[in-house]
């Protein structure tokens, strides 16, 4: 008896020491190619959480002129920037803010982690107005001061499309406006001297009113804008050479006292 | 292929030797095959403008007398139908009345006419009287054509009207029953110290006039088809509205104050509206109001500038205007309610239509290579309707704009300046076949329009 229970003691110990060196060794085993102490918990933190960059470039910029914004997110299903709405994960995309703007990027996966981000343009406003702030009186301050700070709009030939550096001027204009609650504008439309004084009235018409419709898509009151073509019935310049005809295609700001 | 409408005969007759001139004058390389089914040629009618014998006491009668003839002598030569005879082959005589007059004389060579018109004029106590009698050199029988006496206050202008009437009596029995133009008239633009006042002046240049004094810039004067009442766009505060002159009135009649920019006011034929211009929705566009500004409705709409409408005389029921809605301005037609729209130019840059009396034509200015460092120039053209095919009328004159036609569709005045500034600008007459032309006017004097009768 005594014999039997020893050797079944040895077999067992056997048997326990084979068992964990299999496991031990199949285990180490494993461990070598993919290790799950590392593949696991990744995992989960991607669908808990996403990744996500943006940047600007430039960073600070002149009112009126554009800013590229581009991100970049990993494991997320939507994202969102403030202001501008649903967008792709990755993208571009270029914005004309009219004033310092925080770019808040939201990006979220399907397992409900979101992650965020954020960019800030700042956004100089040309031309501080140096005219005292119109008061109560409904004093509008001095031409000089006015067409200072509100450059007039050129036009290329034959067209009424506002270029950038009209666009640029209208937002000028807008801003000025907006600091100035009691200025009222009239916008002049021009056209240089080439072609019929009748189609040149209509031109100068449309020019106006490109310019009069930025203005109010920039948020200033339509009641304050006032339009009137001049044609080529009122001209800059004189000379019959491309330099002067393009001075002469123009809407100008004026205060319409 | 350019036929000439046959519902006047006589009118056929009278047009197809322009058309003929066309033919051999125009050489426009794009429309080589321009000829008329009539140009069987029907020759200009011989005539003999005699100097007219002076009668009466007054030491007006030389001076009044000179003014008469040679008021008569142009407007016979300018009507276009005529061969003159020069006063050089013509008799010495001068015969007052048909018992001085020796036809046999004046239709033999050199003077070879077919038809003399004469007479006498006598100035006696304040008053100017004038017999005028057109006789048919060739009719020996009974040469009389035409007989007429004229009394009138003695003075210049009376013996120039004088002249007028009886050169469109001439005229009338000669050239087809068309009347005449001489007692036409042409309100133009004046520029004056940096402003543009209304101006009106015979259809031959003479006694020009002052209508209104804005002290603005006035532009696009349109007479009504009864001379009534001249609308044009003047420059207010509120940029460029619709005015009206009243002619019978000699002032300025009120019209409603439209929003936006308000241009070229052209009449309809029955002189109840008037097409124009105006901006008052945002974007210019053509609009139809009443002769009194009101009952505006709008007839196109197509984003871009819609200018200068003119109506079809003949039908009333079409409008011509210029369009920039696809880029630079071209010349399109369409009912008076805004359907059937359709394009005649295409391309260049074409402006200020007129739409001949009868209907058959549309006189513009058309740069056909427009465009920056681009060459050519803006020159009249006409187009006939029917078949878009044009002719060019001006070549190598400078800067033309703003054709009108005259009330017998023969003559086309326009505006002109050779140097292509503004401040050269003069107002220029010519036969529609563009021959004959010569300035009415000095410079300082733009957008011309013929009266309707």
């Amino acid at each position: 008896m005594m014999l039997k229970s020893a050797r079944w003691r040895n077999l067992l110990t056997t048997a326990v020491a084979v068992t964990a060196m299999a496991a031990l060794s199949g285990c180490h085993k494993k461990a070598s190619g993919v290790n799950p102490a590392t593949l696991g918990p990744t995992a989960d933190t991607t669908s808990a959480t996403p990744t996500a960059t943006i940047s600007a470039d430039p960073l600070s910029i002149d009112l009126g002129q554009s800013v590229v914004l581009n991100w970049r997110t990993t494991g997320a299903s939507a994202v969102t920037i403030d202001g501008i709405g649903q967008v792709p994960v990755n993208g571009t995309q270029t914005v004309s803010p009219s004033n310092s703007t925080n770019f808040h990027l939201v990006a979220k996966n399907d397992a409900g982690g979101s992650t965020e981000a954020n960019v800030r343009v700042t956004v100089r406003v040309a031309a501080a107005p140096t005219a005292p702030t119109a008061d109560a009186s409904g004093d509008m301050g001095s031409d000089a001061a006015f067409h200072q700070a509100v450059p007039d709009a050129f036009f290329d030939y034959d067209s009424y499309e506002l270029r950038p550096d009209a666009q640029q001027a209208a937002t000028s204009a807008a801003s000025y406006l907006a600091s100035h609650p009691s200025i009222r504008v009239v916008i002049g439309g021009y056209s240089d001297e080439r072609g019929s004084a009748e189609y040149n009235l209509a031109l100068g018409e449309n020019r106006a009113n490109s310019a009069r419709q930025a203005l109010v898509t920039a948020g200033i009151a339509p009641s304050r804008l006032r339009v009137v073509s001049y044609g080529k019935e009122k001209q800059f310049c004189s000379e019959s050479t491309e330099s002067c005809w393009q001075q002469n295609r123009r809407a100008q700001f004026s205060l319409d006292r | 292929m350019f036929r000439v409408s046959r519902s006047s005969p006589s009118f056929s007759r009278a047009l197809s030797g322009l058309l003929t001139l066309f033919v051999l004058v125009v050489c426009s390389p794009a429309q080589d095959t321009f000829h008329t089914e009539t140009s069987s040629g029907a020759d200009r009618i011989r005539i003999a403008v005699a100097d007219f014998k002076p009668a009466g006491a007054d030491a007006q009668t030389g001076s009044l007398k000179q003014t008469f003839d040679t008021t008569l002598s142009s407007d016979l030569t300018a009507a276009g139908i005529f061969d003159i005879v020069s006063k050089s082959l013509q008799p010495q005589a001068t015969p007052g009345g048909p018992q001085e007059i020796s036809l046999a004389q004046w239709a033999a060579s050199p003077s070879s006419a077919a038809m003399v018109a004469f007479g006498s004029l006598a100035a006696q106590s304040g008053h100017v009287t004038v017999q005028g009698y057109l006789f048919d050199a060739k009719n020996t029988q009974f040469p009389q054509v035409l007989v007429k006496q004229y009394s009138e206050e003695a003075t210049e202008d009376s013996a120039r009207q004088i002249a007028h009437r009886f050169a469109d009596e001439i005229i009338f029995r000669l050239g087809g029953g068309i009347p005449g133009i001489a007692e036409t008239r042409i309100f133009y633009i004046k520029l004056g110290g940096g402003n543009k006042e209304v101006w009106s002046m015979d259809y031959d240049g003479a006694n020009p006039h002052a209508l209104t004094s804005l002290g603005t810039v006035s532009i696009s004067p349109r007479v009504a088809p009864d001379n009534s009442r001249v609308a044009f766009s003047s420059l207010g505060r509120d940029g460029f509205q619709i005015r009206m002159y009243s002619l019978l009135l000699g002032r300025m009649v009120t019209l409603p104050i439209a929003g936006g920019t308000n241009l070229s006011p052209a009449w309809s034929p029955n002189g109840r509206e008037f097409a124009y211009s105006s901006s008052r929705s945002g974007d210019p566009e053509i609009w139809i109001a009443d002769s009194n500004g009101g009952s505006s409705r709008r007839i196109t709409s197509f984003h871009g500038p819609d200018v200068s409408p003119t109506y079809n005389p003949k039908s009333g029921a079409q409008i011509a205007w210029i369009s920039g809605r696809t880029g630079l301005p071209q010349l399109y037609i369409m009912e008076t309610d805004g359907s059937g729209v359709q394009r005649l130019t295409d391309g260049g840059y074409a402006t200020s239509p007129s739409w001949s009396p009868n209907g058959q034509f549309i006189a513009y200015a058309w740069n056909r290579k427009y465009g920056p460092g681009a060459p050519g120039g803006q020159d009249i053209y006409v187009m006939e309707v029917a078949s878009k095919r044009w002719i060019q009328l001006t070549h190598d004159i400078g800067r033309c704009d703003f054709p009108s036609w005259s009330p017998d569709g023969r003559h086309i005045v326009f505006a002109n300046s050779a140097s292509g500034r503004a401040g050269d600008t003069t107002v220029m007459s010519m036969l529609a076949d563009g021959t004959q032309r010569h300035a009415l006017t000095g410079s300082g004097a733009d957008m011309p329009n013929w009266s309707w009768k």
